[in-house]
């Protein structure tokens, strides 16, 4: 589904990654650890299809095409999902109003008409309770005013709303406490099917309790170090990242 | 004794005008220039008292001595306004008493802008007096109105038909020596819209006038005249969309609103002129005079949402001259490409407990330059008011210009005024959330200005706020590269 080979990137003219391999198959749960500035979200940003980020060497290809010329919409309409590490304000834009212009948006660059008014709003109601998410939350400015918890809830609400065919959560985890942390895995794992994939970065092991990966592989200095299944994940978890850097 | 060479080069003037007038009657359009000549001719034409014709004369010996404004934050070539034509009517005159009347190019053309009158009626019940270059070709839903005693009408049948209204309140808002514009207006309005609801009466729909210039350089001049009696109220809206043209149009209206004690009057206004070309070619100046005045318990909001025009001087204001009266002003001015705006309104706090709220939001793309300019005036004598303002400003690009300038006059201790200012930037990390939601970038923009303009949207009568939310996608397209 996604396949990243030999992936070189920069920003800015500063070298981030250097030569990323991975592949990632429908149905497989991927884990992405690695310490602070070691590339993870550049990796996240650069396939979602970020202006800034230069690839200089290597490819991405989605669903079997390359995606490289793609622009970011365009990659969403491919059913490419980012939930962002630090979700944007849009002050007046209601959580709803925003849900149903990228819905539709979708729906239309998919040759499809605008999803009737009231099955968007049950589909709304109904994705909302599921993440126990209060209905006047639907009601405000998007982002706008959020506590760090209500941003990342909502991430993966719209990411419940898209059902994206890959889903790349950018520590949708940091700063949850163990309860909205919980709501996050329930979410992922709801999505969890055969013909779905999920990416998750992330700096702790934590989620992964939750979220059990197929695949761990570690990033450090723009690169996979190593990969293994969860006991790679709770290994590090216990002896930190200078446990890799010495091996 | 020979002609001194003023008054041969008056003479000739005055004998092109006769030409111009009696030998092409199908044309209806006089020729340029402006005098007292011309003034009593568009007087004659529309079969004025003599009282009329000597309140427009005596305001053009004001305007003779009135000198253009140059403090706003505008430039541009002065209009000369010996190179103006100040009357011009469609060739058809005849009055209709149903659509079907009218002249089905006509109502193509409104389709064509989007305003179909057929749709409006039906699915709104919105009565809509047109004003076509300057003269009134439909009024509808005359007879409901009638039945609550309600005159919705032309200026010009106004003047005819009620002629004790118009002369009691014409002038008391904005007198003929206000400002150079008014004065203008005030010498040579052809047509405008006029409504008075006795005591009491809830207006039962939103009265709504479309304005549009049509002929090249004719400038429309046009005078709104609204009295809203003791205890009534009224919703009136007003559209405005101009065609392309290549040389600029002057536009200078006056709108007087007068709200008796505890009447409420709503005065919402979607302005979508030509604002020119890319490089600022063409395109309407746009120099208004709107105001109102607030007996006791009064209440008067001003909405508007300013997209059009090459240039804006506009600051629709309320005079709170009763006790317990409320002023509101809600507006979103849009400039992209070489436009300018330098819009606000005046707030004159002259009664005890008066209120004031002012929501001013400006969007800037492109090479323009908005300005928000504003007034706050306690006087002495009026005790325990309280004033509100909040002016945003958005900026699209780093070639365009955002400005505010909040004047706070406060004369009595007792006034709470407050003032809250903010400017952002159309962040890229904004519209890339977007992108990556299946939002494109020239939809992600209108979602954020639409955003940043709900406050303002909100306050618009519902039909009027889809089109108002359309018209600021419209004008923001293609300001990103």
């Amino acid at each position: 589904m996604l396949r990243i080979d030999n992936l070189h990137v920069s920003v800015e003219g500063k070298k981030i990654l250097n030569g990323i391999d991975l592949h990632v198959n429908p149905g497989e749960v991927h884990a992405i650890m690695g310490p602070n500035g070691s590339g993870k979200s550049t990796l996240a940003w650069v396939v979602a299809g970020n202006e800034d980020y230069q690839v200089q060497e290597g490819s991405i290809h989605f669903k079997g095409e390359p995606i490289d010329d793609l622009d970011p919409d365009e990659r969403a309409v491919q059913g490419l999902f980012l939930s962002f590490q630090y979700p944007v304000e849009i002050p007046g834009v209601t959580v709803t109003n925003f849900m149903k212009t990228s819905v539709n948006a979708l729906r239309k660059a998919r040759g499809l008409g605008d999803m009737p008014a009231r099955e968007l709003l049950q589909k709304i109601r109904k994705t909302a309770e599921k993440l126990q998410i209060d209905s006047k939350f639907l009601s405000r400015s998007l982002n706008d005013g959020f506590s760090g918890g209500e941003k990342k809830r909502n991430e993966i609400f719209q990411m419940m709303m898209l059902e994206p065919t890959l889903a790349i959560l950018d520590e949708t985890d940091s700063g949850l406490d163990i309860d909205a942390l919980k709501v996050v895995a329930k979410g992922v794992n709801e999505l969890r099917s055969s013909s779905r994939a999920t990416v998750l970065i992330t700096h702790y092991e934590r989620l992964l309790e939750y979220v059990v990966p197929d695949f761990v592989h570690v990033i450090l200095d723009g690169k996979i170090v190593k990969s293994g299944d969860i006991t790679l994940a709770r290994k590090l978890e216990d002896q930190g990242y200078d446990w890799i850097k010495n091996n | 004794m020979g002609y001194t060479e003023k008054e041969l080069q008056e003479k000739l003037e005055t004998q092109e005008y006769q030409y111009g007038f009696y030998t092409d009657i199908e044309s209806e359009t006089f020729d340029k220039g402006l005098s007292e000549e011309v003034i009593r001719k568009i007087s004659a034409r529309k079969e004025e008292p003599q009282w009329m014709v000597d309140w427009r004369l005596q305001a053009y010996k004001h305007w003779c001595k009135m000198k253009e404004p140059n403090w706003a934050n505008i430039r541009y070539k002065k209009p000369d306004f010996q190179n103006i034509s100040y009357y011009s009517a469609p060739k058809k005159k005849s009055k209709y008493n149903s659509l079907d009347e009218v002249d089905p190019e006509l109502l193509e053309t409104f389709k064509k802008l989007g305003i179909s009158i057929q749709e409006q009626k039906r699915l709104t019940g919105v009565a809509v007096d047109i004003v076509m270059d300057s003269v009134s070709v439909a009024t509808t839903f005359k007879k409901t109105l009638e039945e609550k005693g309600i005159i919705f009408c032309s200026i010009s049948e106004a003047i005819q038909n009620h002629p004790e209204l118009v002369k009691k309140y014409i002038g008391t808002v904005v007198p003929q020596r206000d400002n150079f514009y008014a004065a203008l207006n005030s010498a040579v309005f052809t047509d405008g819209s006029f409504c008075y609801i006795p005591p009491g009466v809830k207006c039962p729909m939103e009265l709504s006038t479309y304005f549009r210039i049509n002929q090249a350089g004719t400038g429309q001049f046009e005078r709104t005249l609204v009295i809203a009696e003791k205890g009534s109220y009224v919703s009136y809206l007003e559209g405005c969309t101009a065609p392309a043209r290549d040389e600029n149009q002057l536009h200078a209206a006056v709108v007087e609103l007068i709200a008796l004690q505890d009447a409420e009057i709503k005065y919402s206004t979607v302005q979508n002129w030509f604002p020119g070309d890319k490089d600022g070619n063409g395109g309407v100046f746009n120099f208004v005079t709107k105001r109102g005045l607030c007996h006791q318990g009064a209440k008067i909001s001003w909405t508007q949402v300013e997209t059009g025009s090459a240039i804006t001087w506009k600051y629709p204001s309320c005079i709170l001259k009763g006790d317990n009266s409320i002023g509101e002003f809600y507006s979103i001015a849009v400039t992209n490409n070489k436009q300018q705006a330098d819009t606000g309104t005046k707030m004159i706090h002259l009664g005890n407990n008066t209120r004031s709220t002012i929501i001013s939001k400006g969007v800037s793309a492109g090479k323009s330059q908005n300005s928000y300019r504003g007034l706050v005036q306690i006087s002495p004598r009026a005790k325990n008011t309280r004033n509100f303002s909040q002016c945003d400003s958005l900026l699209m690009g780093n070639n365009c210009g955002a400005h505010t300038f909040p004047y706070i006059e406060s004369k009595n201790s007792s006034a709470q005024i407050e003032h809250e200012a903010t400017t952002s930037k159309i962040g890229e990390e904004q519209i890339f959330y977007c992108n990556q939601r299946g939002i494109d970038t020239e939809k992600a923009i209108a979602l954020i200005v639409n955003g940043f303009s709900s406050e303002v949207l909100n306050k618009l009568p519902m039909e009027f706020a889809v089109e108002a939310r359309k018209l600021l996608e419209i004008s923001l397209e293609g300001s990103v590269g």
